[in-house]
């Protein structure tokens, strides 16, 4: 079977030690989780991670069935990327004199569509939203020119089909 | 004092009383029907053995002579009466000796809840004396934990510790609680819980499912079942025989399953796995229907997965979502409880015998008997053979005795040869294969089982592990019967290297102490048998004590275990020898 990226979102509560136990799911298969993001979720109190790792779907498949038994999530899904819209950030950190004495860089700030956030007197900072290949494409165009400190961000994603979290917390109400 | 105490617990439900988190910890075992406990004391756990102190005509805590022993008693207590085993210990060492029992009892689905003490909460993260981060270590090996840190959370969380421990799939629950929680004083009320909002303890059948089964068993010419522990878990044993009686299907069982259905029941066919049974493993490949129940197609049942019943259509009835499609793909996944979908379906089954397929199973089975069976338990040459040890149980105790088994030959004789009439006979470490389980494991199952006979079953390299635990059979006289099959080897690791390492017997070869002194060292009365003339009434004498009763049985040195599927080989490849 072959190995794709896969894209996976766990609704859980949000308690101290989830994310161990959720992480040693990876690790006791020898997987490597490529990206991770955890924040909250579109339901009061439940958090979400977004797991990004590269690996076969029957393991996929597997390790969502055991992120899901765990007591405190409530649903695990997997996607491969054509099922969600998924996106990275970056920041840039960039000598400010850069700025004013290299033009090319005013050009690529604006080709790639990404913000100054900050400048000051030695530095400015530019933040950039993507794909991670747009990210990667404006880091290697700003490479030359020396790049002070680059930091990038885990995916964050939604699907295109529905998740049915809140009509399954609402069931649990009702019963 | 004692009777305002005793007030107290009466009142305890709902209504308010202000208690420390220790005392509250004792009502909360009171409160979920705890009436023993196995664990061993230590700083930060103290103040709850205060407590015990006080409650000790409602909760008798038993001091093994090491917290593994605990774990494994509060196991052997759960396996046998089906409750929830407890087992406490204190912060750093007490805690850490408590996770080969955590990770038994994960992989074999035993309810367990486990109590630890932990430093006060503002030492957390300080490398305190004794301090260890126990929720970090025991989270791949227990169903939940939780750290409790303030004395207010003490009754929620032991509810639900419980509930967790209990409901589903059943699994051990561990409960971290810092030392100022334990003194910390609170307005205290329980409330049992009965859910948990992310917890799908048990899902809800899908009668289409059900439906799709029933059609495959009905239309099925040479049908199987292989069941295991989800039967016992999920009190199905009389569901399951009715299936069986009324479909006419020969059904196996994995070690775990083991004594759910009557071993001379004539449809029950033997154990699956690397040394079950001849015809079950061989004819896993020519069934056309394989039908599983509460088991998860582990590596020692299956043998190579590319070449286990591949021809078969699968219908897994089983209460883990996780489970299905893991290992074997299921072409009909059945969820839910083993007793309630088994319900369901038997309305559906047609009753048939299916005669001529389950003579190929005796047929098996006279092979099997004639190269293997025979010269195990009717062995003609000198030694004693494990096999024979195992028969002369059988007989002594009217195959009514629970069988305690540790890991190694032994557990798979005694697991081919044992016979049971009853549930919940057959108590072993299945899943980790934890050498030393036994011996703990049958203290916790006579105290599960008072009215039953209790036979742990040990070779004597695991009886090493864990033979302090003799010092609670002898303290609190715990009627067990211990028998040691004897060969001075590890004898499964040797059988190994004589079939698949040329016989280099590496680390293999035990020079021993003498057992029946160590025995009586405890005051238990203790014999020894080396000859098979004296072996009946060696075990017959056995069986009759009503104390606790040591007998080693020098077996030969270098049996094997046959039947064998060697590691990666496919079931079909079962060796007899």
């Amino acid at each position: 079977m072959k190995k794709e990226w896969f894209t996976i979102s766990v609704y859980s509560e949000n308690n101290v030690g989830l994310l161990n136990r959720i992480s040693g799911i990876f690790l006791k298969r020898h997987i490597n989780i490529e990206s991770l993001n955890v924040s909250k979720s579109e339901i009061d109190n439940v958090s979400k991670f977004t797991i990004v790792v590269h690996t076969t779907e029957k393991w996929v498949r597997n390790i969502v069935g055991q992120i899901e038994k765990q007591i405190e999530v409530i649903r695990a899904f997997y996607h491969i990327d054509d099922e969600t819209i998924y996106q990275e950030s970056a920041l840039f950190k960039i000598a400010s004199n850069l700025l004013f004495d290299e033009r090319q860089i005013q050009n690529i700030i604006k080709e790639s569509n990404s913000q100054i956030v900050t400048v000051s007197r030695d530095f400015f900072v530019l933040a950039k939203s993507g794909r991670r290949y747009e990210i990667d494409e404006m880091y290697e165009m700003l490479k030359p020119f020396g790049i002070m400190q680059f930091v990038r961000s885990g995916r964050i994603s939604v699907s295109k089909e529905v998740m049915q979290i809140t009509a399954l917390l609402e069931e649990f109400q009702h019963n | 004092m004692e009777t305002l105490k005793e007030k107290k617990v009466k009142e305890s439900t709902q209504k308010t009383i202000k208690i420390s988190g220790a005392e509250a910890i004792i009502h909360c075992l009171l409160e979920e029907g705890v009436d023993i406990l196995y664990g061993y004391p230590g700083g930060a756990i103290m103040p709850v053995y205060d407590e015990l102190y006080k409650f000790q005509d409602k909760l008798t805590h038993i001091l093994t002579r090491h917290e593994q022993g605990a774990a494994h008693a509060a196991q052997g207590y759960a396996r046998v009466s089906g409750k929830v085993g407890v087992a406490m210990a204190t912060s750093g060492p007490g805690a850490t000796n408590l996770v080969t029992g955590l990770a038994d009892a994960q992989i074999d689905s035993t309810p367990m809840v486990c109590i630890t003490g932990q430093v006060t909460r503002e030492l957390l993260g300080s490398d305190a004396f004794q301090e260890t981060d126990i929720i970090g270590i025991s989270t791949p090996v227990t169903k939940w934990n939780y750290q409790i840190t303030s004395a207010s959370e003490i009754p929620e969380i032991m509810a639900k510790a419980f509930y967790i421990a209990r409901s589903g799939r059943p699994g051990p629950v561990l409960v971290d609680i810092t030392k100022n929680a334990q003194f910390e004083e609170f307005d205290f009320s329980y409330t049992k819980c009965t859910a948990v909002r992310s917890y799908i303890a048990t899902p809800k059948p899908d009668i289409k499912t059900i439906e799709a089964a029933a059609e495959l068993i009905n239309n099925a010419k040479k049908p199987f079942i292989v069941w295991g522990q989800g039967i016992i878990l999920g009190k199905a044993e009389n569901e399951l025989k009715t299936l069986v009686e009324k479909t006419g299907i020969p059904a196996a069982w994995t070690i775990m399953g083991a004594s759910a259905l009557d071993s001379d029941h004539p449809l029950n066919v033997g154990m699956v796995g690397m040394h079950g049974n001849y015809g079950p493993n061989l004819l896993t490949n020519e069934c056309d229907v394989l039908i599983a129940i509460g088991m998860r197609f582990d590596d020692r049942v299956t043998g190579r997965l590319e070449d286990y019943a591949k021809q078969a259509k699968v219908i897994h009835f089983e209460i883990d979502p996780a489970e299905i499609n893991k290992n074997v793909h299921a072409d009909v996944p059945v969820l839910g409880d083993a007793k309630e979908t088994l319900e369901l379906l038997l309305p559906m089954v047609k009753s048939n015998s299916h005669v001529d397929w389950h003579n190929v199973f005796k047929e098996k089975y006279q092979i099997e008997f004639d190269t293997v069976i025979k010269n195990d338990i009717h062995p003609t040459k000198e030694g004693l053979t494990m096999g024979e040890v195992i028969e002369e149980i059988n007989l002594a105790s009217d195959q009514k005795a629970v069988i305690v088994t540790d890991v190694g030959q032994h557990q798979m004789i005694g697991c081919r040869y044992a016979k049971f009439k009853e549930t919940k006979s057959n108590i072993t470490s299945g899943g980790l294969g934890t050498m030393g389980f036994a011996l703990p494991a049958a203290i916790g199952a006579k105290m599960g089982a008072m009215d039953r006979e209790v036979v742990a079953i040990i070779g004597d390299g695991g009886y090493q592990m864990t033979i302090q635990e003799l010092g609670v059979i002898f303290q609190h006289n715990v009627p067990v019967k211990i028998v040691v099959l004897n060969n001075d080897h590890l004898g499964m690791v040797r059988q190994w290297q004589e079939l698949f390492f040329d016989r280099r017997y590496a680390s293999t070869v035990m020079t021993n102490p003498d057992f029946v002194k160590i025995a009586e060292g405890y005051h238990i009365e203790a014999k020894r048998v080396s000859e098979r003339k004296d072996l009946k009434k060696s075990i017959q004498e056995m069986i009759a004590s009503e104390n606790p009763y040591f007998l080693e049985v020098k077996v030969e040195k270098e049996d094997n275990v046959f039947p064998m599927i060697p590691s990666g080989a496919a079931v079909s490849e079962i060796r007899l020898k």
